[in-house]
């Protein structure tokens, strides 16, 4: 056997065993199985959609599609835990609303309905329920849905770090939406609405871990503004929508390549990073390409409509600085590749858990 | 930021890289060995080595303090993670490291007060604002962190924080390397040193690379254009014959060192007569521990550690992927037994150790190499 023959066969058994279903096979959940990486991909694939799939999830789209009566509706759900509850430029009750809200507007529906479930910590003071409690209730209107069911639920002091907040969201799915998790196509264009990183790393330094302080807000807001100009100019070229949350850009295009087959190719210098997110970013050694957004989406779009489509994102409030960061290859499958700022290239892999700061 | 984003320019790199391909010999291989995690990051992070020619391979050595640790120094840690009242706090890349059963984020998840810092000080500051609890550093890294630990104790110890200590795994740069040039079948060309290392004992104590064992060394620093020039400035001592140390990133390193940081890691470690590395064995004078006039600061000492020695798993290749013996596929488990998902050596610890980029990346890394 020749050398190359056998590191063709050793690739091979590495590659096969990528393309495989993950497995599930840790003794307890860590911290990682909820960051949005590799851990948590083996939970999905290993765990829950063993034993629940079907078709409509194991699409694993932002939200999941129900047809009734011909009408296609999407529906989804989302948990918030976010601590500090408040940090600048929003809170933990505006979020729960605007990230049910948004994994519905990327999956090409307006929100008709949303639930609201909240677990409350004993002790928590009054005034800070309310405060959140009218964060729901602004956020809401501003997105033009309505809170019709919820439910209340108290734990013991110590049993839930203050607040958690569950919504789920109906959504009428638009007529215009062709939409599929797996439908990127190579030659797509990726379109990106806005810098990256702002979410994540202002409750990082919301948490008041580093001494660090900087200007930085987060970009909670609705996304329907954004996918409905979308929709509008791109039709059925705009093939796809993810909002980048947990995991940020960089593991949200890694679960579309893996679901589509196909490869993405982002060039660093072209996706937008505020200047002091950049400067967060490099002092505790965080690619902000992993760090979370609430008000962000990525758009696949038909090279020929790719130009429409960004300028009517342009067009809409909070999106001025949309660009288009990057396009859909067809290799290496499931993988992304960056074109590094510095004119290298690498493979920008989903985080085995947290991104955990680097100390060399 | 600002004054660091003209060494990532990517026209200057081009130069710098062209610079590079036309010292490059037809027909010859270079095997350059990068000594410090932090390069290997560099490395990857700015796709550095897809703008060099073929011909020109990195070697990813055994400077990262995270990858080297054994895994009885991890299950050691753990064992004290888990004595009742304790706060476990530990850099975030350690968190993950397995030991032989399970990480310090299992035993976190197991109830355990495991909590991430970005600096020994930190540490002490918990340990100000919990003194009803015993608060544990675990230490690691060569002589880049070690001053910072080692004034930490100074501080705990002027202060009188009594409920405050430490486990020391730090270790020392020369004696792995010599460790690798000592072996006979060792592959490398030339090696891209330390930046942050010597900025604390001085490029001038590599001098016995270039001496004794007659291999170029170039002391970089850990932007982009750093690593090119550094790449630049090996080939160049290759192609003339010649081997000494030369100090690419003076504007940051000295060549005599850091006299207060010296003095203090004099005052707070001493060796200890041998220390285990994964993948390298045990190696004699290596490992820093803590003085007697500081033992009450020492976590070995407060509280028992198992200690047990686990060995490197025996089909474990590491050591020889460590001196760009094998490359990470010859290797008997890679890819099988052997995963990052599962690392069994260090090598695929670390996604920066060499076995899980090329596990990760390996077959793209071809494609480009067929492609330039």
């Amino acid at each position: 056997v020749s050398g190359a023959t056998r590191e063709d066969r050793i690739l091979g058994i590495v590659q096969r065993t990528r393309d495989r279903q993950a497995r599930f096979r840790d003794e307890r959940i860590t911290m990682s199985h909820g960051a949005g990486g590799k851990a948590s991909q083996s939970l999905l694939e290993g765990l829950l959609l063993p034993a629940l799939g079907n078709e409509a999830l194991a699409a694993l789209g932002d939200a999941g599609t129900v047809s009734v009566k011909g009408v296609a509706l999407a529906l989804s759900s989302d948990s918030f835990v976010v601590t500090p509850i408040r940090f600048p430029g929003g809170s933990i009750g505006g979020l729960a609303v605007n990230g049910t809200v948004n994994d519905l507007a990327v999956s090409g529906a307006r929100a008709l309905a949303l639930t609201l479930s909240l677990v409350l910590g004993e002790g928590l003071e009054a005034a800070e329920l309310r405060a959140e409690i009218d964060a729901v209730a602004r956020a809401a209107e501003l997105a033009g849905v309505q809170v019709v069911s919820g439910d209340t639920k108290v734990v013991e002091r110590g049993h839930a770090d203050r607040m958690y907040v569950c919504t789920t969201g109906l959504g009428l799915i638009d007529p215009r939406s062709s939409l599929s998790p797996s439908g990127l196509s190579p030659g797509d264009r990726i379109i990106l609405s806005g810098t990256v990183g702002d979410h994540g790393m202002a409750v990082m330094l919301a948490r008041d871990e580093f001494s660090l302080e900087a200007d930085i807000r987060s970009d909670t807001h609705s996304l329907w503004p954004a996918a409905d100009a979308l929709l509008a100019a791109a039709g059925s070229d705009l093939h796809c929508m993810r909002d980048p949350t947990r995991g940020g850009v960089a593991s949200a295009l890694n679960e579309l390549a893996r679901a589509s087959g196909v490869g993405a190719l982002v060039r660093e210098s072209d996706v937008p990073v505020a200047p002091a997110v950049a400067g967060a970013a490099e002092l505790l050694g965080i690619d902000p390409l992993y760090v979370a957004n609430e008000g962000k989406l990525l758009a696949f779009v038909a090279p020929r409509s790719a130009e429409r489509a960004l300028g009517a994102l342009r067009a809409v409030p909070g999106c001025g600085l949309a660009v288009e960061i990057g396009e859909v290859i067809s290799e290496p499958q499931g993988m992304v590749l960056v074109e590094t700022a510095f004119g290298g290239r690498r493979v920008m892999d989903l985080l085995a858990g947290d991104p955990l700061p680097r100390i060399c | 930021v600002k004054f660091v984003q003209e060494f990532r320019d990517a026209e200057l790199g081009r130069g710098v890289a062209g610079q590079i391909r036309s010292l490059v010999e037809s027909g010859s291989h270079y095997k350059l060995m990068e000594v410090c995690g932090g390069h290997t990051h560099s490395i990857y992070r700015y796709g550095i080595d897809g703008l060099l020619p073929p011909e020109v391979e990195f070697v990813h050595g055994p400077g990262c303090p995270v990858c080297v640790l054994p895994m009885g120094r991890v299950d050691d840690g753990i064992a004290i993670a888990r004595e009742p009242g304790v706060i476990f706090t530990c850099f975030g890349d350690m968190m993950r490291i397995p030991g032989s059963r399970g990480s310090l984020l299992e035993a976190k998840a197991e109830g355990a007060d495991v909590r991430m810092v970005y600096s020994p000080l930190d540490a002490l500051m918990i340990a100000r604002q919990n003194p009803d609890r015993q608060v544990v550093f675990f230490a690691i890294g060569f002589e880049t962190t070690a001053p910072s630990t080692a004034l930490t104790l100074v501080r705990a110890k002027t202060e009188g924080i009594a409920n405050f200590c430490c486990m020391s795994n730090h270790v020392t740069i020369e004696p792995p390397l010599r460790a690798l040039l000592d072996s006979p079948a060792l592959g490398i060309d030339g090696f891209i040193g330390p930046g942050h290392v010597a900025t604390v004992i001085g490029a001038g104590r590599f001098q016995f690379i270039a001496e004794e064992y007659g291999k170029p060394f170039v002391v970089a620093g850990f932007e982009p254009l750093d690593v090119l020039q550094s790449v630049h400035m090996l080939l160049r001592q290759i192609a003339s014959g010649r081997a000494m140390v030369e100090n690419q990133y003076a504007r940051v390193v000295p060549w005599e060192g850091n006299a207060r940081a010296t003095a203090v890691m004099q005052e707070v470690f001493e060796l200890r007569p041998e220390f285990e590395w994964r993948g390298l064995g045990v190696i004699p004078r290596s490992g820093l521990k803590i003085v007697e006039a500081y033992s009450s600061l020492d976590a070995e000492r407060r509280f028992g550690v198992p200690g047990v020695r686990i060995e490197d798993p025996e089909a474990c290749q590491c050591g020889e992927v460590l001196k760009g013996e094998i490359k990470p596929w010859e290797c008997k488990v890679f890819g099988t037994a052997c995963t990052p998902e599962r690392p069994i050596g260090t090598c695929m610890v670390s996604p920066e150790g060499a076995c899980a980029a090329y596990y990760s990346f390996g077959r793209y890394a071809r494609e480009r190499g067929v492609a330039v």
